[in-house]
């Protein structure tokens, strides 16, 4: 007996009568008999419940988590603390167990929720509209891409090798399929170069994209780079930020980004060994029909009360078909909500608290980790909360010592970046602790 | 009940808090001597100040006004909304999946990596296929992957004339798109009456300018390409590639697998086929599998095993690179492989069975009523071409809006597109006898009303949280945040 | 529906009027009825060229989007901007309510086009 499936053997034989089959075979008939599995699935036959959660309990415990250990790992996903709440709110099965909005009038819950969520990003970021979600981080600067290259109709990406590498390689494999070039613009001193970045804008340029807190830490002078992206006519500018830093740093919309994309993860979502996260992008009325993705908007019923639906449609797949924005159609629905509740748990003072804490918590630990001279401030830049250390020792020797002192250390950059072969990325959220910090600097002092 | 409609702005009261975190225990430094004032925003936020009880009480009221596979049927016909079981929610809950970071070391993460790995290999073998990625994050994802390698293969090959895909006009909408976005040009190819590829269509748009045919089968009318054999020795004929969308796969669990029928490259639609949760939208999962012709284009990082070791192999100079950050949605991929192994190899071909038998019987059910296509075996799922003897004013919108009054959500309408007036049900396997039947009473019961009482349909619905919405006005004054 | 005499259609439901060197384009009543309330219009931009039978436009309604084709050939003059605010002029008196006026490349390709009695000869039979 299978539990999920609740009709019985006299219910299938009433059915296929009632319907004049002989047998559920008949019902498969029309697949051509070379064509029909003649032999069973090579898969397990099916268990119970109790040795299913038996075995993925197992597997589950051959894990060694960030409980385990001491994370000090960043690099584009983040152990910030998730409240409580989120996760309850989440279980509700009336929001998970229903799919995209299309029949609006029984799924206000869903709408209102990614309205709000779309209302929440505009706020933090400045922007005039957001969507209501893409994959991730990295999926969301190609798609940013995309709709740069089809709103100047030109077909050059200048990006800084300061934007996470990941990002990067997802927006060069979109790129090559439309053809369009990517342009990398080295670092100087962990931040963009920015006479480089001059010398390879041109009128081809559809859009110049970077990320502010930098892959580094670092923060990017912006306004430099928006001067140098709007020197040509119709170029955009496209910035991935991390949305916890915009608890104390300057909006994106203040500084004249056309495109703004990130990585939701910090707002609320486990680390989950990468994923399901949240893409966001937000951009200018101007844009608006360019952005790909759902987009939920306010109206009224038939009875003048306010509701919401999914509106600009006709950019979308279902109707534009080849003419679409995006391809996308399933997207993070449960992540916004996640998103939401935590900005709004957060509120006004609690995010800007995260974000300093991670500010002053960062410096502390640079500095402890730095005192001795024996680790080395790779860069000498402004930084949110991470920054990278370099000294004589190699890093995977480093975290080597360091998980063996149940530590999680940070993103090695020599693979990515050779010219900082020894350089470690460290991140330290609110999470982390004094003495946690404290202990990560002796640890790393009892090395040498 | 009272109605609640309020926005969670509306709640906002200055003081009030949700959270509180322990106070900083290293020396507090001004902001503004760690990072320079001009990149400083000066400004309060503006975010809501509300309670944690305020936030519960919104949130479980606007739940009130959704709609899940846990409230009741939801027969959406190319979604396959089946029940989500409640083991996959706690499974994927566990602290040694949820807890770990996807860039620790790979000794750390043992047994996330099998669990990726077994996976692999279970949809392989229910596919007909040599290997997956997991990487994709939805079907459409899963779509776009699959066209890539499919560029890769040609480029690979140096065949770069080949800029064209084949897509049956009764698709679903992200293939054309998926097609466009990943840099081809599409040629649409029609169906035949009795709703399956017309090959004379399929041989005219054949060329050595094709890199691929795109297809689901069962196809989007439920019915079964039957000469998908002749179809794929075609393309390959012409040296085109055949890529199966798995939207539909439902149907043929352990009955008849993608790779035995000729493709090349597959999806799967882990939230549909594997009992993940639509999640309102998302998250998805949209693995792709392949034939060996094209596993060296396979994304980076794939999940490899070297005795009883497994690890992430990046070291792939032919790959097409990344699709997305990181290693796919493992969260949802851990629901997968315990639907998977709750199902077992007897279980998933029950389940097909089931989905399949439900299609059909329901489709008998409203034959008298609606437009049903006569003498057809259906898969999963089936359309119908509206309302039988209907007058004409009452439309397949008017039939789904009044659906709402009876406490089903409606099936999917207007797809595809060569059907009229359509409406397509998909019941799928977890759903009674009982359901079916109650369901169809109450679609017999629509049509009805629609004769003697056409009105009741044109202003349905009348029992939602809110009556029609106004989609018009939406879309030509466009309010898309909060202004307060 | 209605068809205006002495406008130039396509059988993909644009009108053209000729006006010395220039003409207008719209779309005509079948084809504002056929995609319902329109809530959006995409126009190009002034000076843009376009070959006969190229898309220079996108009209959209709720639940449809249409490409509009030139129905010859020609360099964009003006655009009519109240569509931008008001796309609902297209529904409510499609033949007043033109989307573009332009420059016409070649005067011979109006020769190709339906006259409003082949037009509604057209809309009887075929569609």
């Amino acid at each position: 007996m299978y539990p999920y499936i609740p009709n019985t053997k006299e219910d299938e034989q009433r059915m296929l009568e009632t319907i004049g089959f002989d047998s559920i075979d008949d019902l498969f008939s029309d697949i051509p008999e070379d064509l029909v599995l003649d032999r069973e699935l090579d898969l397990k036959p099916s268990m119970s419940e109790l040795e299913v959660a038996n075995y993925i309990t197992k597997l589950s415990k051959e894990n060694t988590t960030i409980n385990d250990l001491t994370c000090f790992l960043g690099a584009g996903a983040y152990d910030h603390y998730i409240p409580s709440i989120i996760g309850h709110i989440l279980s509700r099965s009336e929001f998970y167990t229903s799919y995209t909005p299309y029949q609006a009038e029984m799924s206000q819950g869903t709408l209102q929720y990614i309205f709000e969520y779309q209302s929440l990003i505009c706020k933090l970021t400045g922007m005039d509209v957001s969507n209501a979600s893409l994959y991730d981080g990295g999926t969301a600067v190609a798609e940013a891409a995309f709709m740069a290259s089809n709103i100047t109709r030109k077909d050059e990406i200048v990006v800084s090798k300061t934007v996470n590498p990941q990002s990067r390689e997802v927006l060069k494999t979109y790129a090559h399929l439309q053809g369009i070039k990517v342009i990398e613009v080295e670092d100087n001193g962990g931040v963009t170069d920015l006479d480089k970045l001059k010398a390879n804008v041109s009128d081809k340029t559809a859009a110049v994209i970077v990320q502010n807190p930098n892959f580094f830490g670092i923060i990017e002078d912006i306004e430099a780079i928006e001067e140098i992206a709007h020197s040509q006519r119709r170029t955009l500018l496209i910035a991935s930020v991390d949305p916890i830093s915009l608890g104390i740093l300057k909006t994106p919309a203040s500084l004249g980004v056309d495109i703004v994309v990130g990585e939701g993860q910090a707002l609320g979502m486990p680390l989950n060994f990468g994923g399901p996260y949240l893409g966001f992008i937000a951009t200018n009325k101007s844009h608006m029909r360019r952005l790909p993705g759902r987009i939920v908007g306010q109206t009224i019923d038939a009875e003048e009360n306010r509701a919401f639906v999914l509106t600009l449609q006709a950019r979308e797949q279902h109707i534009r078909r080849e003419k679409a924005t995006s391809n996308i159609c399933s997207n993070q629905g449960m992540l916004t909500l996640a998103a939401a509740v935590y900005f709004v748990t957060l509120g006004k003072k609690g995010l800007r608290e995260v974000s300093l804490q991670a500010t002053q918590k960062a410096h502390y630990a640079m500095n402890k980790i730095t005192e001795s001279g024996n680790y080395k401030p790779l860069f000498d830049k402004p930084f949110f909360k991470e920054f990278a250390i370099t000294s004589s020792i190699d890093a995977d020797e480093i975290n080597g010592k360091l998980l063996e002192e149940k530590i999680l250390g940070g993103y090695p950059l020599g693979e990515k970046y050779p010219q900082y072969e020894n350089g470690i990325l460290y991140a330290v959220t609110e999470k982390r602790s004094k003495d946690e910090i404290d202990r990560l600097s002796s640890v790393l002092e009892g090395m040498i | 009940m009272r109605k609640y409609n309020k926005l969670i702005f509306e709640l906002s009261k200055p003081g009030r808090t949700a959270y509180r975190l322990p106070e900083n225990d290293v020396e507090e430094i001004a902001v503004e001597e760690l990072i320079p004032a001009e990149y400083l925003n000066d400004d309060e936020l503006d975010l809501p100040e509300v309670s944690e009880v305020d936030i519960i009480r919104h949130y479980t009221n606007l739940s009130n006004k959704n709609f899940g596979v846990d409230t009741g049927f939801y027969p959406l016909g190319s979604c396959t909304m089946k029940y989500n079981p409640k083991v996959n929610e706690d499974m994927a809950g566990l602290e040694g999946f949820v807890n770990i970071h996807p860039l620790q070391p790979e000794e750390t993460v043992q047994g996330a990596l099998r669990l990726m790995y077994e996976l692999d290999q279970a949809l392989c073998e229910i596919a007909g296929m040599d290997k997956m990625t997991l990487q994709p994050a939805a079907g459409a994802h899963g779509e776009l992957t699959g066209l890539t390698l499919i560029k890769a293969y040609h480029e690979n090959r140096g065949d770069t004339n080949r800029t064209k895909i084949i897509i049956p006009d009764s698709a679903h909408g992200t293939n054309p798109a998926t097609a466009i976005m990943a840099g081809f040009d599409t040629i649409e190819i029609k169906s035949t009456e009795e709703g399956i590829v017309d090959i004379e269509s399929l041989k005219a748009a054949l060329s050595d300018e094709v890199a691929g045919l795109m297809l689901t089968n069962p196809n989007t009318l439920g019915l079964f390409e039957k000469n998908i054999r002749e179809m794929a020795d075609l393309v390959h004929e012409c040296g085109g590639l055949l890529y199966y969308d798995g939207a539909n796969a439902n149907a043929i669990l352990g009955k008849a697998r993608p790779g035995d029928m000729g493709f090349d490259v597959v999806h799967f639609n882990i939230h549909k086929t594997f009992s993940t949760p639509h999640g309102g939208g998302g998250p998805g999962s949209g693995p792709v599998g392949v034939k060996d012709i094209l596993l060296d284009f396979l994304p980076t990082p794939t999940v490899e095993k070297d005795g009883d070791r497994y690890y992430l192999d990046y070291d792939r100079p032919k790959s097409v690179g990344r699709m997305k950050d990181f290693h796919g949605h493992f969260n949802v991929l851990v629901k997968a492989y315990t639907y998977i192994l709750t199902m077992g190899r007897d279980g998933l071909e029950r389940a097909s069975e089931w989905a399949v038998l439900n299609a059909n019987y329901l489709a008998h059910k409203l034959k008298d009523h609606y437009n049903v296509q006569e003498d057809a075996i259906f898969k999963h799922e089936f359309v119908l071409a509206g309302l039988k003897d209907a007058l004409s004013e009452v439309t397949t919108l008017d039939v789904a809006k009044r659906l709402l009054d009876y406490g089903y959500h409606p099936p999917t309408v207007y797809f595809p597109l060569i059907v009229n007036e359509a409406i397509m049900p998909e019941p799928t396997e977890t759903e009674s006898v009982e359901t079916l039947e109650e369901f169809a009473e109450a679609l017999i019961k629509i049509a009805e009303e629609a004769k003697e009482d056409p009105e009741i349909l044109k202003e349905a619905p009348h029992e939602t949280p809110v009556r029609r919405v106004n989609e018009t006005q939406a879309a030509r004054n466009p309010i898309l945040k909060y202004e307060g | 529906m209605k068809v205006v005499k002495g406008l130039y259609y396509t059988e993909d439901h644009e009108w053209l009027k000729v006006d010395g060197d220039e003409a207008y384009i719209g779309l005509s009543d079948y084809a504002q009825d056929a995609l319902g309330d329109i809530v959006y219009v995409d126009l190009p931009e002034e000076d843009d060229e376009f070959d006969k039978e190229e898309g220079f436009a996108a009209v959209e309604s709720v639940k449809a989007a249409a490409d509009v084709y030139m129905p010859v050939g020609g360099t964009i003059t003006a655009i009519n901007e109240d569509l931008f605010d008001n796309p609902e002029l297209l529904n409510e008196d499609p033949y007043e309510n033109w989307i573009v006026k332009i420059d016409i490349a070649d005067k011979d390709e109006l020769d190709e086009l339906m006259t409003s009695e082949e037009y509604e000869k057209f809309l009887d039979e075929e569609v």
